[in-house]
């Protein structure tokens, strides 16, 4: 079946690619354009580890088909930081010892972002709620809880 | 040593972000399934449609003729021979027979995944259904399938059973007057309890890169816990000369014990071989779920006896294991099952007798706690059970009958140090205990503890301490990081030895190229046994910097101190302001005096069993295990009545570390432990419908999310000095794991009266029992 031509911005630079019909976002990403900081857990949407944003919609990109991608403004992980200037999440998960493993930490990172985006002034509750689809197996989220209200505070206030 | 100490403070004891977590943050950090090399080839897996069949014949013909495939690999292409830590039962892929549903039985090495994968569906395999027998019950029936004709012949390292049949291990440890002791009692309470298949549920699913060199050694990048059992597991399942492999650690995604042992790497290797290019393999979830590992479901009988002021007298333990159809690691977890069937208390008679059960489905193996999340769920829950017949309070009981440092445990060894009394206390103390807590209507409340003792010393480690030309350090110890945080502990000890700073220390990727051996990340062995080996070899690069230091400033060695930042100097009176650097003293060792300046160390617990102490039959030997840790956890939940659904509210769990190398790691350790721990109580369990794994997926598989853990996960930080090392550490990588189970089951019992023998402690059976008790 002839490849898809697709037409996208990801991260804020311009990017083409060709995937075939079936190709998930996931597999464009780390085996097209070699973006492999967004990881593939489950590969059914029920990690999380593989969230990217697309516009303002969080999504797996696992669930979405990379042709999806044309016309759009995607961010992974790998546009979080910039250049070596860590977001303030990626430095408060740094301090904070909210990551261990580092599978899912992409995902709750590029989710966590999305939150704030939304809603500079979560409750504890809206911040779990909003993580809930994203598993770790490591942390017990405790400190990706309390690293993720610690940053939005400290954002407030900047 | 007052340098030490104060060099000590240095580096030890503080919580710097972990070595590796800007790059994990950042997205660029790199994962075996991550790595690429040119040419390189894809792996699919053919697995097996049958609990148990013999295999009569394969056809690879159409699978080679779809263009785009390199390579594929059945068991004819073993050139090795069996695989096993205690047991060689296994090969690289099923050989004669298939023994469960998703073992591999051929493997296609491809363009891409997609061609691999369509490709592996071509591979024609005849098969000759056998029966199964998918339970213990089956599997020890009288003229039950053998799932292994050949046990007898296979090279094992324990005394295993005589038998034509499925008993993979027995094992029998006697204490004082056995079951004998029962006549001091004046309570008993026996009951038979159940747990489930816990699994593993990394976040990296099992990768592996493998790439021949033009010199015939073969690379192996994988998501493994040891480079040096990958290594032997390479070497003899497939005959490769050890120093022909190289394996090597990138960063890791998890294991929890199921990446000890051979995953993909065998197969994977085989088809790097055949198609003379590098081979990747990654495995869906579903294919990791279905081929790895998973925690032993079995059931424990479990006698107590009490005299009637709460001082315990007699334990009988009767444990039965489902091994799954391959030994892997099941002699040795059963026999840890029976190592901590006394629980953590001065109990004079005790006997526990274990089993391990081939049985047609997938082999189950080493998971955090190796069988203490076992016994301890069925321990710890019937001695609340003794409490409530006797009328003590549950911590009260606990406190009375504590074991204490200097007793020796099952087995004979005699305990180093020991904070159990004091976890007991600060848990009943921060949880407040004994005051009553309301809930909503339709809901109960309740509290509930249970104590736990593990491992920490265990098997061999080595370390290489290098100083480079600019003075700085590069600790080289072969010990993976799976994500617990053992690279920056490492490196804060090794810092704190030399009075440098962390950032002084660089640590080596693991490499069985350059890195001594080291056994792996199991057994919450690598901060206290990898410890003991780099202060040992830290301590001859301090010998040899001081050496220099003294002839450099023409003083005696005693005239030294060690400065922080990596400096030395003259330490007299009246002062003398000299002093040389580490990069000074690596100039002079590099370019006129003595040469590089390296240490190595090497490190073995051994303390051996007491037989006339414990009478143990059929056992692995347990030379190897020393230093136990000690802790204790409270939980309190919220019990929905009409639902049966449990929510766990809060916990307080305290853990003796002996010293917190890194606190913030410790605290990250207990509370992923606890809730790995809440997910075996509540929620999890791998179930199969003859033989067929019915929810191989995290859709059907539920573990904690941030929804159901609880608001406040209390990590209480014990610091009792285990003077057997040098930074009087000890582990905790398990031990937060332990306790949940029976502390969440024994909640649930003082919220609502139901006393539940089984976990998971699902809604269906929390409701059932609500309503059968009425």
């Amino acid at each position: 079946m002839a490849k898809i031509h697709v037409t996208t911005t990801i991260n804020g630079e311009p990017v083409e690619f060709l995937c075939e019909p079936q190709q998930t976002m996931l597999d464009v990403l780390r085996d097209e354009l070699r973006l492999t900081g967004s990881k593939e857990g489950c590969a059914t949407g029920d990690c999380g580890a593989c969230s990217v944003t697309v516009g303002d919609r969080l999504v797996c990109s696992c669930l979405m088909l990379g042709a999806e991608a044309e016309g759009q403004e995607i961010e992974t992980i790998e546009g979080m930081a910039d250049g070596d200037t860590l977001h303030p999440l990626q430095q408060k998960f740094l301090e904070e010892a909210a990551l261990q493993c580092g599978i899912c930490t992409p995902g709750v990172l590029i989710a966590a972002k999305a939150l704030l985006a939304k809603n500079p002034d979560p409750s504890e509750s809206e911040v779990r709620y909003w993580l809930a689809g994203n598993l770790c197996r490591c942390t017990g989220y405790d400190k990706i809880i309390r690293a993720v209200m610690d940053c939005a505070a400290d954002m407030r206030g900047a | 040593m007052s340098d030490i100490e104060s060099a000590t403070e240095s580096a030890i004891g503080k919580s710097p972000p972990r070595l590796e977590a800007a790059e994990k943050a950042a997205g660029t950090a790199i994962y075996s399934g991550d790595m690429e090399l040119p040419g390189m080839l894809h792996a699919a897996l053919l697995t097996s449609p049958y609990s148990h069949a013999r295999i009569l014949s394969y056809d690879v013909s159409a699978a080679l003729a779809l263009p785009g495939v390199k390579a594929v690999v059945t068991a004819e292409d073993i050139s090795g021979g069996y695989i096993g830590l205690v047991c060689k039962d296994e090969k690289a892929l099923a050989h004669g027979k298939v023994r469960y549903i998703g073992e591999p039985v051929a493997a296609v090495a491809a363009r891409d995944e997609a061609t691999a994968r369509l490709a592996a569906r071509l591979i024609e395999v005849e098969y000759e259904e056998l029966p199964a027998a998918t339970t213990v019950e089956q599997a020890m029936a009288e003229g039950a399938p053998v799932l292994h004709e050949d046990f007898a012949d296979y090279t094992k390292i324990y005394q295993a059973p005589e038998n034509e049949g499925n008993l993979l291990a027995r094992a029998e440890a006697v204490m004082g007057r056995g079951v004998d002791g029962f006549d001091e009692a004046d309570v008993i309470v026996e009951g038979t309890y159940e747990v489930g298949a816990q699994y593993h549920a990394y976040m990296e699913p099992v990768s592996v890169l493998a790439a021949f060199g033009p010199d015939g050694r073969v690379t192996v990048w994988s998501s493994t816990q040891s480079i040096f059992r990958t290594q032997a597991n390479i070497h003899e399942g497939l005959g490769i000369p050890m120093g022909k492999i190289r394996c090597v650690a990138p960063r890791i995604g998890g294991g929890f014990g199921a990446k000890a042992e051979a995953s993909g790497q065998l197969v994977t290797v085989m088809l790097a071989k055949k198609a003379g290019m590098p081979v990747r393999l990654v495995l869906t979830r579903d294919e990791d779920m279905t081929s790895m590992r998973a925690r032993h479901p079995g059931t424990l009988r479990v006698k107590t006896g009490a005299k009637a002021d709460g001082t315990l007298v007699a334990r009988e333990m009767e444990v039965w294991l489902d091994a799954g159809a391959y030994a892997d690691d099941s002699p040795a977890v059963m026999n840890l099952v029976l190592f901590y069937a006394r629980g953590s208390y001065s109990i004079p008679h005790v006997r526990a007798l274990g089993h391990a059960v081939y049985t047609n489905k997938l082999r189950l193996g080493a998971f955090r706690g190796f069988g203490n999340p076992q016994a301890s769920f069925a321990a710890e829950s019937q001695l609340d059970e003794i409490a409530e017949k006797l009328g003590i309070d549950p911590i009260e009981l606990r406190i009375k009958n504590a074991i204490k440092a200097g007793e020796q445990w099952l087995g004979g060894q005699r305990i180093t140090s020991c904070a159990l009394v004091e976890s007991l206390e600060k848990v009943r103390d921060a949880s407040d205990w004994t005051r009553r807590r309301e809930a909503a209507p339709g809901r109960k409340r309740g509290l509930g503890v249970a104590a736990m003792t593990h491992t920490s010393a265990f098997l061999s480690s080595g370390a290489i301490v290098r100083l480079q030309g600019d003075g700085s350090i590069i600790l080289n110890v072969g010990a993976v990081d799976i994500g617990q945080g053992s690279d920056t502990a490492l490196s804060q000890m090794c810092a704190a030895a030399l009075g440098l700073d962390i950032e002084q220390v660089s640590f080596a990727t693991p490499d069985t190229d350059s890195a001594p051996y080291n056994y792996g990340t199991n057994a919450s062995r690598v901060t206290y046994t990898v410890g003991q080996a780099v202060h040992r070899a830290a301590m001859q690069v301090r010998a040899q910097l001081l050496e220099h230091a003294a002839a450099m400033l023409e003083c005696s060695e005693g005239q030294l101190e060690l400065r922080p930042g990596g400096r030395i100097g003259v330490d007299v009176e009246p002062p003398r302001n000299a002093e040389v650097s580490f990069a000074d003293i690596a100039g002079r060792s590099l370019w006129a005096v003595g040469g590089p300046i390296t240490g190595s160390g090497s490190y073995i617990p051994n303390d051996p069993p007491d037989p006339e102490h414990t009478k143990m039959t059929g056992f692995l030997g347990l030379d190897a295990l020393s230093v136990l840790t000690f802790g204790a956890q409270v939980v309190e939940v919220e019990v929905d009545e009409v639902t049966g659904a449990v929510e766990v509210i809060e916990a307080w769990c305290a853990h003796d570390v002996g010293r917190a190398i890194n606190p913030g790691a410790v605290e990250s350790q207990i509370h992923g432990g606890f809730v790995q721990g809440q997910g075996y109580a509540l929620c999890e369990e791998m179930l199969w419908e003859d033989g067929r794994l019915v929810n191989p997926s995290f859709m059907d598989y539920k573990f904690p999310g941030t929804l159901d853990t609880p608001d406040k996960i209390h990590a209480i930080i014990l610091e009792t000095p285990e003077k057997s090392h040098p930074f009087h550490v000890k582990g905790v990588g398990e031990p937060p794991l332990v306790g949940a189970a029976p502390a969440i089951n024994n909640a649930l019992s003082a919220a609502t009266g139901l006393r539940l023998k089984q976990i998971p402690l699902t809604p269906e059976r929390v409701l059932r029992g609500l309503l059968e008790k009425g």
